[in-house]
């Protein structure tokens, strides 16, 4: 018939699919609230109070900053098909050298803020960039190697942060408190949220645009497609691979010098990795599937899982791990979509042979 | 200092097996053409459930079996949804992983009442090998360790016989090189595929037991801490041989061991913890250069897809 109902029809079992997604979680959700003796409906208004309460949000917009950058740093070599689980390693990286910058580097506001930031970006894209000539020079899949570098990042930040750059009689593994000059200026009556989310924003335009508007980003979704036709073409697959685990790995740091260069303004062992957001990033960037515009959308959505996830245990007494289990049923909903499209593509031929 | 002396050896053997079985768990699936990472959840899931029952029935042993069915079960999601349903198996086993995290954690507050790390005194652990006690050599290296441990060597040589000599072995083999021609000898790919699936879930589930009710007596959360990513990256190594998998889990194991003989001299637990994933990715690498420079020659496409191993079909 008309143009737009066409075009809704095509496009409404698209959205179906992440937003059946969402809906199967949450329904997986209630029945383990259920199983746990606790009122699924107040379950997850703690879970929304945890998250946008207006005592609550400024910590969880600081929390959407890093899940964003983080869903960054998996969507962005996924779109060539690579697949970085490093996050937690590269958020470290970051964090870590953000702060070993501000201690170390006496200097104004002016000075140090941008220095420590790319210092946490340069660390992160280093330690994600090794991934690359792995991959392509000795076929090591990018999967194994991003993970298989995070455990000792990890473990080597833990050392730096329980010696050399440990503070003297604390009796937490923490660095001391950054000079003022490297505190992320705040937005106006908040203490969490501050211009961090302004530059993890920048990037996220500049991501969107080189991807659908560029020569390189049309390359790297070419790579994705099918990476021996982009061989064949010409294209170089070593030079995108480094190019899209650099630029991942820089956001992940990025993402650690920002959470470094906010409250409480330390380096905290374990304080990076623990509330997850690594993998909120991953299934965030797999909900959005290959619309990186999307991504503050499902960003959002899995920062009220894991933020709120702490309020709700507060409140309602359900262990925070729901908002983990619920991140994995989105995902694992999202790996059998196929089966929707096989269903879809079936009626489709059967609605085809019923007209002929 | 003498690092070949036998309490050496033993801890080697028991750092490396757990990792040991889920890397025959992973060669296992890699022989049947399924490429298996959701071996860090299924250990995971292993570990808790060995501990969570072993502790609620009094019985280590309980633990174990229930570990193993536990983790079979838990392994029909990969079974189901990448073998039978052909989704991502990248994507499923990520989910796999996840889940098992969270799960675990979750059930742990919930049903156990405890955060981070979950150790009673009523925990029992599997027991030494006391009998061994008196025989020389054997005493020293396996009297301290649980029954677990040897199995997990005797299973790698079994396995290796088994895919080299049987003629379940042999269509498994086929199913994972060539499975049209396996199907049109009648052989039933995607069930020899999904079974042989479940069956590395309980290998999986073994290889937990033996980490949270052999090497310690104590489930943590994340205990597993990235050794089956280990078991995943000496599956690559090995190209699916279970006795090059024994070989490199063993080196694992050397890494580890070695790492806690560092610490005892002063090294800080940080630092030493890192070494086993070092040297298991530097091999890894080592080997794939040597595999794809081979390969090169034979099949230059099959050499540009080394790294991507589940486009492989």
């Amino acid at each position: 018939m008309n143009a737009l109902a066409q075009r809704l029809r095509l496009g409404a079992p698209a959205a179906l699919v992440p937003l059946g997604a969402v809906a199967v979680a949450a329904l997986v959700g209630a029945l383990v609230m259920l199983a746990a003796g606790v009122d699924p409906l107040r379950g997850y208004e703690a879970m929304f109070r945890g998250a946008l309460s207006v005592s609550n949000i400024d910590f969880a917009v600081a929390g959407f900053t890093a899940i964003l950058a983080m869903s960054l740093a998996f969507a962005i070599p996924a779109r060539m098909g690579e697949y970085n689980l490093g996050g937690d390693g590269q958020l470290v990286a970051g964090g870590i050298a953000a702060a070993a910058v501000a201690l170390s580097v006496p200097g104004p506001a002016a000075l140090l803020l941008p220095l420590c930031v790319v210092a946490g970006a340069l660390a992160g894209g280093a330690l994600a960039s090794v991934s690359a000539p792995l991959s392509t020079r000795a076929g090591v899949p990018v999967i194994i190697s991003t993970l298989l570098l995070s455990t000792p990042m990890v473990a080597l930040a833990s050392y730096l942060v329980r010696f050399p750059l440990a503070e003297e009689g604390s009796p937490v593994p923490q660095t001391p408190r950054l000079p003022d000059a490297a505190h992320l200026p705040a937005f106006p009556g908040m203490s969490y949220t501050n211009v961090g989310l302004v530059l993890v924003l920048l990037v996220l335009l500049v991501t969107v645009y080189v991807d659908a508007r560029t020569p390189v980003g049309y390359e790297i979704r070419v790579a994705g497609a099918n990476r021996g036709f982009a061989a064949y073409g010409g294209l170089s697959v070593p030079r995108l691979t480094l190019g899209t685990l650099a630029s991942a790995g820089a956001v992940a740091g990025l993402a650690g010098a920002v959470i470094v260069m906010s409250q409480p303004f330390r380096f905290i062992d374990d304080a990076l990795t623990a509330p997850g957001y690594t993998f909120a990033g991953v299934a965030a960037a797999l909900l959005a599937g290959g619309r990186p515009a999307l991504l503050p959308l499902t960003a959002a959505l899995f920062t009220i899982l894991s933020v709120g996830a702490a309020g709700m245990e507060r409140d309602v007494d359900v262990p925070r791990q729901l908002g983990q289990v619920l991140q994995a049923v989105v995902i694992l909903v999202l790996a059998l979509r196929v089966l929707a499209a096989r269903w879809m593509a079936a009626r489709a031929r059967r609605a085809a042979g019923g007209r002929a | 200092m003498d690092v070949l002396n036998l309490a050496f050896v033993a801890a080697v053997l028991t750092s490396a097996a757990p990792v040991l079985y889920a890397a025959l768990g992973g060669a296992l699936c890699g022989r049947a053409g399924v490429f298996n990472i959701a071996l860090e959840g299924q250990l995971l899931c292993g570990a808790f459930t060995a501990v969570a029952v072993g502790w609620w029935s009094g019985s280590p042993w309980l633990g174990v079996l229930a570990a193993v069915v536990s983790t079979a079960v838990f392994s029909l999601v990969l079974a189901v949804g990448a073998v039978a349903w052909r989704a991502d198996p990248i994507i499923v086993a990520v989910g796999m992983n996840l889940l098992a995290l969270g799960l675990t954690g979750f059930v742990m507050r919930e049903a156990l009442d405890a955060t981070g790390t979950f150790a009673p005194s009523g925990l029992q652990g599997l027991p030494d090998l006391d009998a061994l006690d008196g025989v020389p050599v054997l005493g020293a290296v396996l009297g301290r360790a649980t029954v677990l441990v040897p199995l997990a060597v005797v299973l790698a040589v079994a396995m290796s016989l088994w895919l080299a000599r049987t003629s379940v072995g042999l269509r498994l083999r086929g199913v994972g090189e060539h499975p049209e021609a396996a199907t049109s000898l009648g052989v039933p790919v995607t069930r020899y595929q999904m079974a042989t699936v479940v069956l590395a879930g309980a290998l999986c589930g073994l290889g937990g037991a033996q980490l949270s009710l052999g090497t310690v007596t104590a489930f943590t959360e994340n205990m597993t801490a990235g050794r089956g990513w280990v078991a995943v990256a000496a599956v690559m190594l090995a190209v699916n041989r279970p006795l090059w998998v024994l070989g490199a889990c063993l080196l694992f194991g050397a890494a580890e061991a070695w790492g806690f003989r560092l610490q005892g001299i002063g090294l800080p637990q940080q630092l030493t913890d890192a070494a086993p994933y070092l040297v298991t990715l530097v091999v890894l690498v080592l080997s794939r250069v040597r595999v794809r420079r081979r390969l090169r020659a034979a099949d230059p496409v099959a050499a540009e897809n080394a790294a991507h191993p589940e486009e492989i079909r």
